[in-house]
């Protein structure tokens, strides 16, 4: 007896241990089930990405300096300034300029300063190279709008000082390179003179500008740098004026089309003396027809375009021209480069096939091919369009040649020793639309990525969490669990997954291109550029509109691929023929092209599917007919029976007009199929034109779920939401006020927004803002706007609430079935409503406005501001309920102001550039939405408005969980195997 | 004068009601839209007075026009109303009057097709009632089964900016139920209600921060909020500790009992001995 004491207390002893462990396990499972609505560091990128872009490259500047790393400096259509790393592709710096800063010249300067002019030539902004801060920026006078140019001599300096010159607006500017200071300027706004070149010659201290005067004269100034003073003038009539571009071929020579297109005209400015000569295209090629110069700039030589054919000319001493080569297929080629001391090579780049071929030839011998390389080019990139080159010296001294190259869908593709370094898909810089996707089921041979591990792994992967979680792993293992988190095999499977998390998002692009991004890091599953299906002259490649989602397979989702309907529009014009195209959603194939032979005006997705689950839509063209889609005998028969119930609106913003239609008939005539309706005006509202005018028109969502139409407000009292889809909301401003911020006063501005009821025209609510002015972001219906008597930016929110329900309210009606919740619904019937609204100040300025949109409508929403900032906030839709006067539990404290806390930023730290739009989707787990942001970056997150009160975690341990429930077990046993020998040993005692 | 104005009022009341076809409605209804046309009468006599100031005022009438599905528009009836001027420049329609031409046998019959057919009715308004018909035309409609219930029910809500007529809600003055039912109306009759509306000003945005913030200054301190119990604070932490009490406690007992028990055996054993 005496030995068995001590055992049994040691026992005792484990067991406590066990016990004190377990518990402490049960707490960092506690500690692990409460989620943190703010984002810890670690938690960064796990249910967001981020992409950068810089857009569709306009200008390249390679940095020739023999020394140091090669840099690459681009400015884009997106008003985007950007280093990008040639190794790579990654994007050393970039800047985004304002929507209305388009860049117009970018050069280097002193060797170390990016110099771009921007704004029509009135912002001049100097960017250190190697890290893009800005050193200086200077704002030019501008007194009219002209085309912009920047020169930045090389040799010439002035007083220690290195001038860059600027014109734009009228004026010449030279502005000091080193601290962007102005150092004199020449007005030539009285002349209505235009710079077309600067021009330094070597050794002379007189820069030449040349350029044109109400383009039928030429006019060369002679200025001395250090003063801006005009030395010399001398000027010339050119008869037949010039048109299109004008292309500077040598240091002292330009060429230029007449105005018939018909004559090159040759114009010498040979010190100071101005002589010109005309050559006929038709003497240079045979079948002349309207001639066009193209861009690039090489010595002495210009290429022409006509009839499809491109021709070389080489431009004389004279001004005599001569043609030299011709090519027969669209080439792109590059400015003219030095390669050696007296040599200049261009590069030119044409298709074959799927092929690419990359020339750089020497400019004085065309015959000389310094490189000739062919890469394999993907079919959905499309032509290419920009070609810069650059040359570098390799290691046995001869001349290598890097290509950066943009192609028709703005990607930019870095080719050199004849293979693609990088690319970057710059057409994500210019989303127009995006729609969403469901991944295929799981099943034998569709997920595209293959990802699945092996136990082990999985075991191993939970064993380092579990270190991770108990505070024991090493920084490798911390960076390992990263990592995994990371790459978890969840993420990057592209199947459907049970919670809906997995999911593509589609882009159209400015430049026809779809995209699939897939949302779990954001690669893209496929890209598809648009086609024409006719492939004619005038419509080679059509433009996006939008995107529908055509067929989306419920009943037959094994094995149906859904489609995605792109409308696009030939040209730019609204009249413009459309042109639909099918695209399969998992594969990015498309199944079919159409040219539909009438213009789009409004594409509207139709309640009703046929039996193969397609959509039906309606589209309307410039003469107020509608056509149905899809065409087939089902969809019109489907169609028939409730065509007396289809209504649609348009909005003539300009005339302040806003009508409603009906369906009337089929149309009549020859080209008139079956499919195609004419419509009726039902109703009209005319905005006064000298007191409003239409700045915003927006719809309810058509997903838009509403789970339940009761609310509860703090009296007690029950309230009907109005649920009716078809609402309208319009903000009109005082045309005064149409204008910028502060350029009127506030008794000349007001702010009114309409409700309407597209079915009827009625005027559900109407609202006036005295003193305040737009621009007006909205959402239902939230809408933000500046307040001048305030000096404050206001958001308001308008609730509707239906009063014919409100009877409703006995519990005993609703027992014995004496209720109207069930009766159908007229538009027809004198709404019985009511509207509240409130008013907060917004200390932000907002960009674009969103709601989050969960599946059931269940989860508490959020409304998503893009601020000025370029950042998303989110701010809880309890901050603007309304009647939230008295203070309950659960319900903030009225305030006049709208809190922003810094942790509601949903983009943390990042920053979604040029922010456009934010796009919302559900998923199919009630607490979880996403959220999708385009502009010139991406950016993607899964946000759970009221947290994740219906799933674990992601990283939540299983394991952890599972060893708790294995060390309890195995602790209740060794317990009772313990106790049962006690009692035994007891019993025999 | 004061003392006259309710004698007009009456006088003016006495005369709308005898004539059928007539409504007659101020311009400050605005939240009276579902009220019954008699009590919308009673307006407060001083708004009167101001109205009769007779340099500023002037009539205008506009005409109502309607087609029948899709025909041509036709006259159907007329709007008269005082045009008052404001010093600021600023016009607003008072004492609109309606008087609604009656449907011709026509007429009566293209509304019956219309009610078979279950198409429009629609009616126009010009956009300008000072120099009709202004930019365009206000055009409403509605279902022609919705209008006929004893006589033919009607109720314009006319939404003017100034005296621009901006839109116009039209329908009849209850519910129109899906799927309408044909019927014709039993009198030839029309009913009609109407209200004009102009914008309602949003209501300014309180400003109460500085009072808030005031009362906080004054009170020196920010009230800490109140105070929660020991066990809501700590009970995550009281469990556990509370367990491993418990067990130790009960080994505690154990290891004594044992003890004792032990002692307690020993010593029977002992007894036991000695009684051998």
């Amino acid at each position: 007896c005496w030995y068995h004491l001590p055992e049994e207390k040691l026992v005792s002893n484990r067991h406590m241990a066990m016990e004190i462990k377990a518990s402490l396990l049960l707490l960092i499972f506690l500690s692990y089930a409460i989620v943190s609505f703010s984002l810890y560091e670690d938690q960064v990128g796990l249910m967001d990405w981020h992409q950068r872009y810089i857009g569709k490259v306009k200008h390249a500047v390679f940095h020739t300096q023999k020394a140091g790393r090669k840099r690459v400096i681009v400015s884009t259509e997106e008003n985007v300034v950007a280093s990008p790393d040639l190794r790579h592709g990654e994007i050393f710096w970039r800047y985004v300029l304002g929507t209305k800063d388009a860049i117009d010249g970018v050069d280097i300067a002193l060797g170390k300063y990016v110099i771009t002019l921007s704004s029509q030539g009135s912002m001049l902004r100097a960017w250190n190279l190697p890290d893009g801060q800005m050193v200086w920026k200077t704002s030019l006078h501008s007194a009219q709008s002209s085309k912009s140019l920047l020169s930045v001599p090389i040799n010439l300096k002035v007083d220690k000082d290195y001038p860059i010159l600027a014109f734009g607006g009228g004026y010449l500017h030279a502005v000091s390179a080193i601290d962007g200071e102005v150092l004199w300027k020449k007005d030539f706004t009285a002349e209505g003179f235009e710079v077309q070149r600067i021009l330094q010659p070597h050794e002379s201290s007189i820069i030449y500008v040349l350029g044109f005067l109400h383009s039928s004269k030429a006019v060369v100034y002679q200025i001395d740098p250090r003063t801006g003073k005009v030395v010399a003038q001398k000027s010339m009539v050119v008869p037949g004026g010039f048109s299109g571009v004008i292309l500077s071929v040598s240091s002292d020579k330009v060429v230029v089309l007449d105005s018939t297109r018909s004559i090159l005209v040759t114009i010498n400015f040979l010190d100071g003396d101005i002589s010109f000569h005309k050559t006929p295209v038709s003497d240079l090629v045979e079948d002349s027809g309207n001639a066009e110069i193209l861009s690039p700039r090489l010595s002495n030589m210009l290429a022409v375009k006509v009839n499809k054919r491109t021709i070389f000319v080489r431009v004389g001493g004279e001004g005599k021209l001569e043609v030299v080569d011709s090519l027969s297929d669209e080439t792109a080629m590059s400015d003219s480069l030095p390669v050696t001391d007296d040599q200049v090579a261009f590069a030119s780049v044409h298709h074959e096939g799927s092929k690419i071929h990359l020339m750089v030839k020497l400019v004085d011998d065309l015959d000389t091919v310094l490189l000739r390389e062919s890469i394999e080019m993907d079919q959905h990139r499309g032509r290419v369009d920009k070609v810069f080159i650059n040359n570098y010296i390799k290691t046995d001294r001869s001349n290598g040649f890097r290509a950066l190259i943009v192609m028709e869908d703005h990607s930019l593709l870095l080719l050199q020793q004849g293979a693609i370094v990088w690319s970057r898909e710059e057409g994500l810089a210019s989303v127009t639309d995006v729609t969403t996707a469901e991944l295929p089921v799981e099943k034998d041979g569709v997920s595209v990525a293959k990802v699945e591990h092996t136990l082990v792994d999985w075991l191993k992967g939970h064993m380092l969490k579990l270190k991770g979680s108990l505070l024991l792993a090493s920084p490798e293992d911390v960076a390992a669990i990263q990592e995994m988190r990371m790459k978890s095999s969840g993420r990057s499977k592209l199947t459907r997954d049970h919670n809906g998390f997995r999911k593509l998002f589609i882009a159209l692009t400015r430049a026809g291109k779809l995209f699939a991004l897939y949302t779990g890091d954001g690669r893209i599953v496929w890209s598809m550029l648009l086609n024409s299906p006719s492939k004619s002259e005038a419509c080679e490649r059509p433009s996006g509109i939008s995107l529908y989602q055509w067929q989306v397979p419920h009943h037959h989702a094994m094995d149906e691929n859904p489609y995605v309907l792109v409308v696009g529009r030939c040209g730019s014009d609204s009249s413009a023929p459309g042109v639909l195209s099918f695209v399969d959603f998992y594969t990015g194939k498309e199944i079919s092209s159409s040219d539909i032979g009438h213009s789009v005006v409004r594409v509207m997705p139709l309640p009703f599917t046929d039996s193969t689950e397609q959509r039906l839509h309606l589209i309307a063209d410039t003469e107020g007919h509608v056509h149905l889609y899809p065409k087939t005998s089902e969809a019109l028969r489907i169609f028939q029976r409730d065509f007396q119930n289809v209504y649609w609106y348009t909005v003539e913003g300009d005339d302040g007009i806003i009508r409603g239609h009906g369906m009337k008939s089929s149309c009549a005539g020859e080209t008139a199929d079956e499919y195609c309706f004419t419509t009726k005006e039902l109703w009209t509202v005319v905005f006064p034109s000298e007191s409003e005018k239409i700045i915003s028109t927006l719809i309810r969502k058509p997903n838009e779920v509403v789970h339940t139409q009761a609310k509860v407000n703090t009296d007690q009292d029950l309230l009907y939401k109005y649920v009716s889809r078809n609402l309208l909301f319009v903000a009109t401003v005082s045309p005064k006020g149409a204008g910028e911020i502060g350029s009127v006063t506030p008794e000349e501005s007001a702010l009114v927004v309409y409700l309407i009821d597209t079915i009827t025209g009625r005027i559900l609510h109407r609202l006036s803002h005295q003193g305040c002015q737009g621009p007006v972001h909205a959402n239902w219906v939230v809408y933000h706007y500046f307040n001048l008597r305030a000096h404050k930016y206001e958001v308001t929110v308008v609730e509707i609430y239906d009063q014919s329900r409100a009877e409703n309210k006995n519990v005993w009606k609703l027992v014995l079935g004496k209720h109207n919740l069930t009766a159908p619904i007229s538009s027809y019937s004198r709404p019985e409503m009511f509207t509240k609204s409130q008013s907060y100040f917004f200390a932000q300025l907002v960009k674009t406005i969103a709601v989050t949109s969960t599946a059931k409508g269940i989860t508490s929403k959020q409304l998503l501001i893009g601020t000025i900032g370029d950042q998303i906030l989110a701010l809880d839709k309890r901050f603007v309920n309304l009647s939230q006067a008295e203070k309950e539990e659960g319900i903030i404290p009225l305030t006049d102001s709208l809190p922003i806390i810094p942790q509601s930023y949903i983009t943390h730290s990042l920053k979604v550039e040029g922010l456009r739009c934010i796009v919302t989707a559900p998923a199919k787990l009630e607490s979880t939405t996403y959220v999708f942001a385009y502009g010139v970056d991406l950016f993607y997150k899964r946000l759970a408005p009221s947290k994740t009160y219906d799933s674990l975690t992601d990283d939540f341990s299983y394991a952890l969980l599972l060893i708790t429930i294995v060390a309890l077990v195995a602790a209740i046993y060794i317990t009772w195997v313990v106790l049962e020998k006690k009692e035994l040993s007891e019993k025999w005692r | 004068m004061a003392k006259l104005t309710p004698f007009f009022f009456l006088s003016s009341l006495i005369i709308s009601s005898s004539l059928a076809f007539q409504s007659d409605v101020d311009d400050h209804e605005f939240g009276l839209e579902g009220a019954k046309p008699q009590s919308t009468q009673q307006q407060t006599p001083t708004t009167r007075k101001r109205y009769s100031d007779p340099d500023s005022d002037s009539k205008v009438q506009f005409s109502l026009e309607h087609a029948f599905g899709d025909s041509d528009f036709s006259p159907a009836g007329t709007f008269s109303a005082r045009l008052k001027s404001w010093s600021h420049g600023g016009k607003t329609l008072t004492k609109l009057r309606f008087s609604r031409n009656g449907f011709s046998d026509e007429e009566k019959d293209t509304f019956k097709n219309l009610l078979k057919g279950d198409d429009f009715y629609r009616i126009r308004l010009p956009s300008n009632v000072i120099s009709p018909p202004g930019k365009e035309f206000v055009v409403a409609s509605v279902r022609a089964r919705c209008l006929p219930r004893d006589g033919l029910d009607e109720h314009f809500v006319i939404h003017m900016e100034g005296a621009n007529v901006l839109a116009l809600s039209y329908g009849s003055l209850g519910a129109c139920q899906y799927p309408r039912q044909f019927k014709l109306p039993a009198k030839w009759s029309f009913n009609s209600h109407t209200i004009l509306k102009s914008s309602e000003q949003a209501p300014r945005t309180p400003i109460f921060t500085e009072e808030v913030l005031g009362g906080e200054n004054a009170d020196g301190e920010v009230e800490p909020p109140p105070e929660r119990s020991f066990w809501a604070k700590y009970w995550m932490y009281l469990i556990p500790v509370g367990l491993v009490v418990m067990n130790a406690v009960t080994q505690a007992t154990n290891m004594a009992e044992e003890q004792t028990g032990g002692q307690a055996g020993g010593s029977q054993v002992q007894q036991s001995a000695r009684r051998r």
